[in-house]
């Protein structure tokens, strides 16, 4: 499990169309356990697509049809007869902007919990104020958690959901361009938040920031017009790039 | 007047023209003693003034028009005031010869000999639109949420000018279907089922029946509106912890959507509650209480309909229907500031 090569998603041509227009084409990657994977690409190249198409979300929305095949463990989770919240249960989502649920602070972290475990009230404080102290939110809401989460600032609220997604301890976590709704306090707490993660899930990041992607990923994934065209260690993505379009992305010159 | 707003004018040049050719067209009148100058100056100096007003008449058409604008509003709420003062006028008659509590705790409605007590139409006010929300509320809310989230786009596009439409008929065409439908069906077959023989189907069921249905649309519709403003992120916050679509909707959706519900069914309160021909048409109009749902009885707003054409031949009648016009307007009032204040608090609380 330690083995840092361990490949926790896996996806075999791909296809994503969205209304007929073809999103992700011929998609094969290849996401490492344990480690900080940074999908990185211009906007609307589809990394969001990529991303949501790890838990099945994109099929919650009309004139989706998705092809190839998504292998997670060692399971195709595009086949049929899976149970879909099992699948989403392994991966949480961060979204760009942070959509707390219209509840209480405790109710938002106790809401997976709830639903999938049958602890008693106890155990069910003991975790959410494990889940909060992980995010570094405890202190800071200790003595207001029956307030309605939507009165926290923009930022406490992404480290809240980030909480209700580790709360349900997921294997991977989905974070779709997590900061760009933040100051830059708030943003960098995030950064440190996923690198410290890490040790524990996949951490799979969205950005469009490449000074983010250098600062904490592990593995890069470069996508442009729905094709990967790189992919590897960041350190090598970044300091020795193979593919001429890399090559212009990283100097800007194509946006 | 200052240098300073003296150069202001002067640096309009409208203005400065306007002056000039002035200056100019007298200097012609009266030194040159040329009129077609006189003239071709004056033009000029009325163009330039038009000019000038064209500007005046741009910020006066803007301040007119907000000034209507108020006058307009002020009025619309004028009118309110000026209901509530005509009822409360309108009434005083049947205050000075009957108590309140008589008028409102006595059961016995007698225009005839005088005798105009309201408790039976208010009970049975009250059991009608209980009786019909009670059936209204839970189906379209089911309805409107199948429609939402489960439903697939074709089937919602087509069954949402259906309800919209719905919810226009006027009412008149629901009281008549009641009554060809409904009528027969409560006397044969939902009264006997619950041990009623006896029923006409003229019945305060009946009545509930036809106000649950026409209180559907409008439920249905508020709701949708505001399921449909839930934003996707929202269900995939809840659905990527695993939480399946129908946890999503019970502890997600409906309590995003909290305030938007609660409004639809304040709004469906009110029109169940007012509702008058189709309730008359099919309550039966007597002023008493049933021993069953089953049995004949009358709401305050059929009340009014079913009396108001003997209001010439006994005076007082007039002012005992205004005092229950006035009963109507108090509560839809009070409900209405009532679900204000609900959903202020509300969406406070359940902001997302």
């Amino acid at each position: 499990m330690e083995n840092p090569k361990t490949i926790q998603i896996e996806t075999k041509a791909l296809n994503v169309a969205i209304h007929n227009n073809q999103v992700l084409k011929n998609i094969d990657i290849q996401i490492p356990a344990k480690q900080l994977t940074a999908i990185i690409g211009p906007s609307g190249c589809g990394k969001t697509t990529l991303l949501k198409s790890f838990n099945r979300l994109l099929e919650i929305q009309d004139g989706i049809k998705i092809e190839g095949e998504i292998v997670v463990d060692g399971i195709n989770i595009m086949s049929s007869g899976l149970n879909v919240p099992d699948i989403r249960k392994k991966m949480g989502l961060i979204s760009q902007k942070p959509y707390p649920l219209p509840m209480s602070i405790f109710e938002n972290v106790a809401y997976g919990l709830r639903i999938h475990h049958d602890k008693n009230q106890k155990e069910l404080a003991e975790a959410v104020q494990n889940c909060l102290q992980e995010v570094g939110l405890w202190s800071e809401v200790k003595d207001r958690l029956h307030d309605p989460a939507s009165r926290l600032s923009v930022g406490q609220q992404q480290r809240l959901c980030l909480a209700r997604a580790i709360a349900v301890q997921p294997e991977v976590i989905l974070c779709d361009e997590p900061t760009s709704a933040l100051d830059p306090i708030a943003a960098q707490q995030i950064e440190k938040l996923l690198l410290k993660l890490k040790k524990d899930f996949t951490v799979i990041l969205v950005t469009h920031t490449l000074r983010q992607a250098k600062r904490v990923a592990d593995h890069v994934i470069f996508l442009y017009f729905g094709k990967v065209v790189e992919q590897g260690t960041a350190a090598e993505f970044f300091n020795n790039p193979k593919n001429p379009e890399t090559k212009a992305y990283l100097a800007g010159e194509i946006s | 007047m200052s240098p300073s707003t003296l150069n202001d004018l002067f640096k309009n040049k409208v203005v400065l023209g306007g002056i000039v050719s002035l200056l100019l067209s007298i200097l012609s009148l009266f030194v040159l003693n040329n009129l077609v100058f006189f003239v071709v100056f004056l033009v000029i100096f009325i163009i330039l003034l038009l000019f000038n007003f064209i500007k005046i008449t741009r910020k006066l058409y803007d301040t007119l028009g907000s000034r209507l604008m108020l006058f307009v509003t002020a009025s619309i709420i004028f009118l309110f005031f000026l209901l509530l003062i005509i009822l409360i006028q309108g009434s005083l008659r049947i205050l000075s010869e009957e108590s309140l509590p008589s008028l409102l705790f006595s059961s016995t409605w007698k225009p005839f000999s005088g005798e105009f007590g309201l408790f039976a139409v208010i009970i049975d006010t009250l059991i009608v639109t209980a009786i019909s929300m009670l059936i209204a509320v839970p189906i379209s809310l089911l309805s409107a949420i199948y429609i939402a989230e489960y439903a697939p786009k074709k089937f919602k596009n087509i069954v949402r000018p259906f309800i919209d439409v719905l919810a226009g008929v006027p009412s008149v065409v629901f009281g008549l279907c009641a009554l060809l439908v409904f009528v027969p069906i409560v006397r044969d077959d939902i009264a006997p089922f619950f041990g009623s023989n006896i029923s006409s189907g003229f019945s305060l069921f009946t009545a509930a029946l036809i106000l649950a249905i026409m209180v559907f649309p409008i439920i249905i519709s508020l709701c949708l509106e505001s399921f449909n403003s839930i934003p996707i992120a929202l269900k995939e916050a809840s659905l990527s912890v695993g939480a399946t679509k129908w946890e999503t909707v019970k502890k997600v959706i409906f309590r995003a959507s909290g305030p938007g519900i609660l409004a639809a069914i304040f709004l469906g309160f009110g029109r169940a509650f007012g509702e008058t021909i189709a309730v008359s048409m099919v309550i039966g109009n007597q002023e008493l209480i049933p021993s069953s749902l089953f049995g004949p009885g009358q709401t305050l707003a059929s009340l009014i309909a079913s009396n108001y054409t003997e209001v010439s031949s006994i005076p007082i009648l007039a002012s005992a229907l205004i005092f229950v016009a006035l009963l109507l307007f108090i509560v839809v009032l009070i409900f209405n500031l009532l679900g204000y204040l609900v959903l202020r608090r509300a969406s406070k609380r359940w902001k997302y």
